[in-house]
């Protein structure tokens, strides 16, 4: 006879196990959570679907998970015990280092999983590393054993290498097939330690997760380490010590279930009216108001936006339905920062800050999918700090606030950025980091035929086009993932673009000493195809502050005028001019030039393809 | 209202053949047949006198002396010269022609002879404007023109011979393959010949016709804007040593040569249209009638206006339409017509030097040289 599913908030920490999957994308993780999800019975076969945690279209499309997620799987192990395993859903990307961080915070052990036919990813590898830092238990797992090119012995050889594991030790499933869920299940039960908590002490559960919900507000995803959050109880939030009502407690399991409580060592949600996510943060810690910790669990952190962009709107008449939008956005994404600018080439629009490249990608597609807005986004801008002969210091997020006058030095952030790739490549990714002002901290063969590189590289050169560049020089072979470490100096300048002495503002970009010729000869020629001739010459010339770097002209239109105009061509001729006027009010003016919209865009595309790429 | 005078356009919708380049209401015989029309030439002069007598009837207020009158086409002289003297006649007997009526046709050099010039002549002609396009055979043979460039020079001693006093030539530049010289060659035939008037046109690659399709494949190379802007500099140079001044974009004349017909369009005055897909404008009303001469013929026939269809112009579209075409004249615009904003951006052509600085200090907006070449977007940019 199975003892009866463990009720939320009266479980015996010692059967729960609370474990992540770390995995690249691709790599098969929301398929292997698809297994798990119908192993353990939680979902009827019939409503079963792909990709099921998943929530958000985008999400599902592109194959990532933004946020994570947590469900709870009662599991019956073979040695016929009930246990129940929360399954905390982790987000695979770069840009999200830290909420992953948190993610793997609220667990004791992790599964690292690895698809058998193309071995680790620079991210997972990063992703482990955070998983050790955590005092994690990792099941390393190869997945897609099923498919011809999987290579399980030779991976499973390579991860024993990097964990420090037996190659024996590497469990091997198929999630597209189901092969090994089951005894991965088994060895998750059996290798990852139930959490220990004081369930006496006054309580502390950790956010990992907090997602903004139409209907029901601002959901908050916990793991409660001591004490018990209640039903209809006052929390109190630790970190801005805000207090709200618990108007539900609950498991996912997959679809929420209200319970009266959360116990030490349980994963749940909570939910308390408050509409915005930044009332419910990350990382924070939640009490009790009544009897509150003395200490917040460590590790929180506000969430810093290291990339801008300005996003403006194609048809300036949107911009309050941008500004609606990103008020909204920001209800569901406390990393999204933005105030408004005005370029002008570009009009009104808004200075956002992301997390980073992909983060940014994200916001604009969901801006123009859910809210049906055409925008421009100017290239993307890391965080400068400037300062001045006489001391005084700015912080530049935007080309046009670099300031003018004496210079004494210029900040930029950098990365530690960590490459794998095969072995033929070493000398392409060392020549690229090159050009790109790295400096090598270290190199280290995973297998014989795979590197791991660690460099550090400024943040705004991985921010312009690197990722694609890596793939591109790598047959798209080499991973790559960062972290940000701190701020170097180094010689940097702002070009700017003049379209007949005007400054475009929109094109300025702050870039390396030595790289602004090829950005202003890039830049002018490109504008040169793009911009139609006018009534007069307008020459382009990237400048640096008043020095002219380089210099195309668009030759002046010497022709417009139709040859006859008689009595039967006034009205068409009238018609016809009418409408060039009309269609020239979708044109930009820089001074006096008329730019067409698309010239921006594809002025602007480079870096917009490889943000694009970069979240592929 | 105003005093406002008439003029008479009459289109002869008829042609031998059919230029690569042309998307003008135009038809040869064969294209007639083939639509099954029993519109031909020969019953064209008569339809075309009933729609004289129907438009004085139904627009009688307009019944006034004709100040001048308009052969166009087509090739008004593919009919038998009587045919448009009489149509002439119809428009005196019902319209009644000033003292100095300018009488002008439209005239292939192939379709006439001394004599079909005479009776035009006698029959109360004054002006007559031949096609000529170019003196270079290869550039008549790519434009498709059927006549051989020493033909005009002999039709036009003709035409002065029986005593036309104006005697104008078409000319098209910038064709494909068209060089300097061969503009040259015509230019001097010009310079040669006892003419008073040019008009010189830009070949415009209309979509639809025989000639775009041919530039489409790739068969004939694209005319250039910088090309035909040179080419406008050599025809503006050579008809200017020649006596001849502009007075408008498109055309040049001696003296007294000007052609009064256009000028009253671009002064906006009134004029009748008279024929298949003829325009006539009323006081700020623009009519057109109906395209194909067999649709035409019919509706004259049952005593209707052949009318396709109209336009009241706003008071807007008025005052654009004089931005649009007193700034092609070289009497130009009085800038008392602009409005603030539109004088900022005359004020701007001017700097640019498009607008003549000493007319400009006498209130008018006249084009220079490179105005000229630029007064489409200079128009627009005039306009609110």
């Amino acid at each position: 006879m199975a003892p009866a599913t463990p009720k939320p908030g009266a479980t015996d920490p010692a059967i729960i196990r609370n474990f992540c999957i770390i995995a690249h994308i691709d790599h098969g993780k929301s398929t292997l959570a698809d297994r798990m999800l119908q192993i353990t019975g939680v979902v009827d076969p019939r409503n079963m679907r792909a990709q099921y945690l998943d929530r958000m279209d985008i999400e599902r499309e592109r194959g990532i998970t933004i946020k994570s997620q947590a469900v709870r799987l009662p599991f019956k192990a073979d040695d016929n015990e009930q246990y129940v395993l929360n399954l905390i859903d982790t987000p695979g990307h770069v840009d999200f280092t830290y909420e992953v961080s948190r993610s793997l915070a609220a667990c004791e052990g992790a599964i690292l999983l690895v698809d058998a036919a193309q071995g680790i990813e620079a991210q997972t590898l990063a992703n482990l590393y955070l998983a050790l830092e955590n005092n994690l238990v990792i099941i390393p797992v190869l997945n897609k054993i099923d498919l011809p090119a999987a290579q399980p012995e030779k991976y499973a050889a390579e991860l024993a290498h990097i964990i420090g594991c037996s190659p024996d030790d590497v469990l091997k499933v198929s999630a597209k097939t189901g092969e090994g869920v089951s005894e991965l299940l088994n060895e998750v039960v059996k290798l990852i330690p139930a959490p220990v908590g004081d369930a006496q002490a006054p309580a502390r559960a950790l956010i990992f997760d907090s997602v903004y919900d139409t209907y029901r507000g601002v959901v908050t995803y916990v793991r409660v380490i001591d004490g018990r959050i209640p039903l209809r109880d006052k929390i109190k939030m630790m970190s801005t010590a805000e207090t709200h009502e618990t108007l539900e407690v609950g498991v996912i399991s997959p679809e929420p279930v209200a319970t009266e409580a959360l116990g030490v060592g349980e994963v749940g949600y909570l939910i308390t009216g408050v509409k915005d996510v930044r009332q419910s943060r990350v990382g924070d810690t939640v009490t009790l108001a009544a009897r509150p910790a003395q200490s917040p669990l460590g590790g929180y952190r506000d969430p810093k936006p290291m990339v801008f962009s300005g996003l403006y709107p194609l048809d300036g008449s949107d911009y309050p339905l941008l500004r609606d939008a990103l008020d909204k956005l920001k209800l569901n994404d406390a990393a999204l920062v933005y105030e408004p600018e005005t370029s002008v080439a570009l009009g009104f629009g808004f200075r956002c800050g992301f997390l980073g490249l992909l983060h940014l990608e994200i916001v604009r597609e969901r801006l123009e999918r859910e809210f049906n807005l055409e925008l421009i986004s100017t290239a993307p801008n890391v965080i400068y700090e400037v300062t001045m002969d006489d001391g005084t210091k700015h912080v530049v997020t935007n080309p046009s606030e670099f300031p003018g006058g004496k210079i004494a030095e210029v900040q930029e952030p950098i990365v530690r950025a960590t490459i794998l790739s095969p072995s033929e490549f070493v000398g392409t990714v060392m020549e690229l980091c090159q050009q790109r002002r790295g400096t090598l901290l270290g190199m280290d063969y995973l297998s014989e035929d795979r590197v791991e590189m660690r460099y550090t590289l400024p943040l705004a050169e991985i921010v312009f086009d690197f990722f694609d560049q890596l793939k591109s020089r790598t047959r798209g072979f080499a991973s790559l993932d960062y972290e940000t470490t701190g701020d170097q100096v180094a010689d940097l300048v702002k070009v700017d673009i003049l379209l007949h002495g005007d400054p475009v503002d929109a094109f300025s970009a702050i870039v390396h000493k030595d790289k602004a010729y090829a950005y202003g000869v890039m830049m002018a020629s490109k504008l040169k195809d793009l911009i139609p001739r006018q009534q007069y010459e307008v020459p382009i010339q990237a400048a640096i502050g008043a020095r002219v770097i380089a210099r195309e002209t668009i030759r002046a239109m010497r022709k417009d005028v139709l040859a006859k105009c008689y009595g039967g061509d006034i009205s068409r001729k009238r018609k016809l001019l009418e409408k060039q006027k009309e269609g020239k009010k979708r044109m930009k003016m820089v001074g006096r030039v008329e730019v067409p919209q698309e010239a921006f865009i594809a002025a602007l595309s480079t870096d917009d393809s490889a943000a694009k790429d970069k979240s592929k | 209202m105003a005093s406002r005078s008439l003029g008479a356009y009459v289109h002869v919708p008829f042609c031998g053949s059919r230029c690569g380049y042309c998307d003008f209401n135009t038809y040869t015989a064969s294209e007639l047949q083939r639509d099954g029309t029993s519109v031909s030439a020969d019953t064209y002069a008569q339809r075309v006198i009933n729609e004289i007598k129907l438009t004085a009837e139904k627009k009688s207020d307009f019944v006034k002396p004709l100040e001048t009158v308009f052969f166009g086409g087509g090739t008004p002289t593919l009919l038998p010269a009587k045919d448009l003297t009489q149509i002439l006649a119809q428009l005196g007997q019902t319209y009644g022609l000033a003292q100095d009526c300018e009488v002008t046709t439209e005239a292939n050099p192939d379709s006439v002879d001394k004599e079909y010039l005479e009776t035009l002549r006698s029959g109360g002609f004054t002006r007559i404007s031949f096609g000529h396009q170019s003196s270079s055979q290869k550039v008549l043979q790519v434009l498709d023109r059927t006549h051989t460039a020493g033909r005009t020079w002999q039709a036009v001693d003709w035409a002065k011979e029986v005593g036309f006093a104006h005697v104008s030539v078409d000319l098209i530049y910038g064709s494909p393959h068209e060089t300097d010289e061969d503009l040259q060659l015509t230019l001097d035939e010009v310079a040669g010949a006892p003419v008073d008037h040019v008009s010189a046109y830009s070949l415009i690659v209309e979509s639809g016709t025989r000639l775009a399709a041919t530039i489409k494949r790739g068969e004939l190379p694209a005319p250039s804007d910088d090309v035909a802007a040179a080419r406008y500099e050599m025809i503006d140079k050579a008809l200017t040593g020649m006596g001849m001044t502009w007075y408008e974009v498109s055309n040049w004349s001696l003296p007294g040569g000007e052609c009064r017909h256009n000028i009253a369009y671009w002064r906006n005055q009134d004029w009748l249209g008279i024929g298949p897909g003829a325009h006539a404008h009323f006081d700020g009303l623009r009519q057109w009638n109906v395209r194909h001469p067999a649709a035409w013929a019919a509706l004259v026939d049952s005593g209707d206006m052949p009318v396709a269809d109209s336009e009241q112009l706003s008071t807007l579209d008025v005052a654009h339409e004089n931005i649009m075409l007193a700034l092609r004249l070289r009497s130009g615009l009085a800038l008392s017509a602009l409005s603030v904003a539109a004088l900022v951006q005359a004020e701007l052509a001017l700097t640019d030097g498009l607008l003549d600085p000493q007319q400009f200090a006498n209130g008018l907006a006249v084009l220079t040289f490179k105005g000229r070449l630029l007064a489409d977007g200079l128009v627009a940019r005039l306009w609110d």
